[in-house]
């Protein structure tokens, strides 16, 4: 079976096809676009528009670098939510028109469950505590009877929004995180600040307030703020997925969302992994950030679990938490 | 002289080693290195976690909450040598009993927050896996993340993760948190109520609510 998936819940719009082998994923293409802000943050309309301007050229370009005819195609899937409202509709959009004039069924799919899915389709973990990470969501999510549960998660803000308000304030341009990344690989200093983590969720707020502060202060190199900023909050969700996999009793840890790309992230992760001896593991980079890819992949396993949707079921939801998703597949 | 101790948990940050204190039968709970933080970071989390829960207990005790008695605090080895309680935990028993006990150990638990609450106490990891029962009471233990204060934020979020645990653990008897809520407010009062309307404001603050 062959699927089209449309992502396009935030910056990025993004067309990838996948096809089921022997129930692993095999990914023909996947090409994205991403949306860059002149100043600030994400404006939505804006990043609508921009998507709605490239999702025609990136269907006909997924096609031809999977090298398949379209009449190949057996099913649409496109990200439900969560996400930014005119992000999401525009993407939905263009997979109902494709839908329609492919004359193929149907699916919308959760984003964050997708980031899990791709990750056991292409990596071989199985049942994992995902640490997922991005703009703006971070949590740990397992599965548990029937459901992907949250488990711990931020309580304020994202780690990407943290780091991208951070860059912000010292004149970085979005996305921030490799930029941060870059800054703080030439720090070594460690300064002191909020450590926060309750029960197993982990807030972030209090030690952006204090790196502003660090910052306007003036006492310490951009470098050695980056630094400090990375080591402790990474720790702490190191230490969140490490609360989660003791609280849940399995043994896999798996990567997934746009800030896994952080080198150092990586290497805390996997060090967490190793001191208690279990298994590590990240998809490759494109398929770890939003992408098309996971949305296509996810589609096959509902719709191959027997989930159908029609036209009119095919609406959107901004706040489609991962465990509003009745997994049927597993 | 030196026994090879037998490690009979191992929690996300902890160890729990079996031991003997004098001729009781203890459990040292051992904070060990992680190597993925900076040693900056690591010693701070370590020493600062075990002086606040060994600290933590004792105020616990002394507001009417069970907890196991502490023997010795080692800081150089981040180490609490305790009371070994032969009881279950909350986490495995909770699924596993009838609808009418379940309602009266949940009401404990409640009242047990309520008297922590009541003596600005915040136990900071409340979940099922860190309450253990035996001889008929329940046990409060893991007190690491916890602090003093006052405030009906700091309150309120410590209540939240115990609903979170529940949604995740015991989704299958949604009950269970109001359960928790009567007993704690059969203790608070009227002080109760903003902290339990501050709950559903820490809910709203979330991604997606």
């Amino acid at each position: 079976m062959i699927c089209l998936g449309i992502e396009g819940t935030a910056h990025t719009i993004g067309v990838g096809i996948v096809e089921d082998v022997d129930e692993k994923c095999k990914v023909l293409a996947n090409v994205i676009k991403m949306y860059q802000p002149k100043e600030g943050g994400i404006h939505p309309r804006e990043a609508a528009n921009h998507h709605a301007n490239f999702i025609a050229n990136l269907v006909i370009d997924a096609i031809k670098k999977a090298n398949i005819d379209k009449k190949e195609i057996d099913l649409i899937a496109f990200s439900k939510g969560p996400g930014l409202g005119p992000c999401l509709r525009t993407a939905a959009t263009a997979a109902r028109a494709l839908s329609l004039t492919l004359d193929k069924p149907i699916v919308g799919v959760n984003h964050c469950v997708a980031h899990i899915e791709i990750g056991r389709g292409t990596t071989g973990c199985e049942d994992p505590v995902l640490l997922y990470v991005s703009g703006a969501n971070t949590q740990t999510i397992a599965f548990a009877e029937g459901k992907y549960r949250v488990f711990g998660e931020t309580l304020d803000i994202g780690i990407g929004n943290m780091l991208d308000k951070f860059g912000r304030i010292i004149g970085l341009e979005f996305p921030c995180g490799p930029k941060i990344e870059k800054l703080a690989e030439k720090g070594d200093k460690y300064i002191d600040l909020p450590y926060s983590i309750k029960g197993m969720d982990v807030a972030f707020s209090g030690l952006l307030t204090a790196a502003e502060k660090t910052v306007r202060d003036k006492k310490h190199r951009i470098e050695d703020i980056c630094y400090s900023i990375q080591e402790t909050a990474f720790a702490a969700l190191a230490e969140i997925t490490e609360r989660a996999m003791a609280h849940t009793e399995k043994n896999e840890v798996l990567l997934g969302g746009g800030v896994t790309c952080n080198k150092r992230l990586r290497e805390m992760v996997k060090t967490m992994a190793k001191e208690r001896k279990a298994r590590f593991y990240v998809p490759r980079n494109d398929l770890c950030v939003d992408n098309g890819a996971m949305i296509a992949w996810n589609g096959i396993l509902m719709y191959k679990s027997g989930i159908k949707m029609n036209i009119k079921e095919t609406t959107i939801d901004q706040r489609y938490r991962t465990d509003m998703v009745d997994v049927k597949w597993r | 002289m030196a026994v090879k101790k037998k490690i009979i948990y191992r929690g996300a940050e902890a160890e729990i080693l079996l031991s003997k204190y004098m001729n009781y039968k203890a459990v040292e709970k051992r904070r060990i290195e992680k190597g993925y933080r900076i040693k900056e970071l690591d010693h701070k989390l370590r020493s600062l976690r075990t002086k606040e829960e060994a600290k933590l207990m004792i105020e616990a005790r002394k507001s009417g909450v069970a907890v196991p008695i502490i023997y010795d605090v080692d800081l150089e080895n981040y180490t609490i040598t305790m009371e070994y309680l032969e009881g279950k935990r909350l986490k495995d028993i909770l699924n596993n009993v009838s609808e009418k006990e379940r309602k009266k150990l949940c009401k404990m638990i409640g009242e047990n927050i309520a008297r922590l609450h009541s003596n600005n106490i915040i136990h900071g990891d409340i979940t099922t896996s860190n309450m253990i029962l035996f001889d008929d009471k329940i046990h409060f233990i893991d007190f690491g993340l916890g602090e003093i204060n006052s405030e009906i934020e700091a309150k309120g979020t410590d209540l939240h993760v115990l609903m979170e645990a529940f949604e995740a653990t015991h989704f299958k008897y949604p009950n269970c948190f109001d359960y928790v809520l009567q007993g704690y407010k059969s203790i608070l009062k009227e002080e109760a109520e903003p902290i339990i309307r501050k709950i559903e404001e820490i809910v709203k603050r979330g991604r997606y609510r």
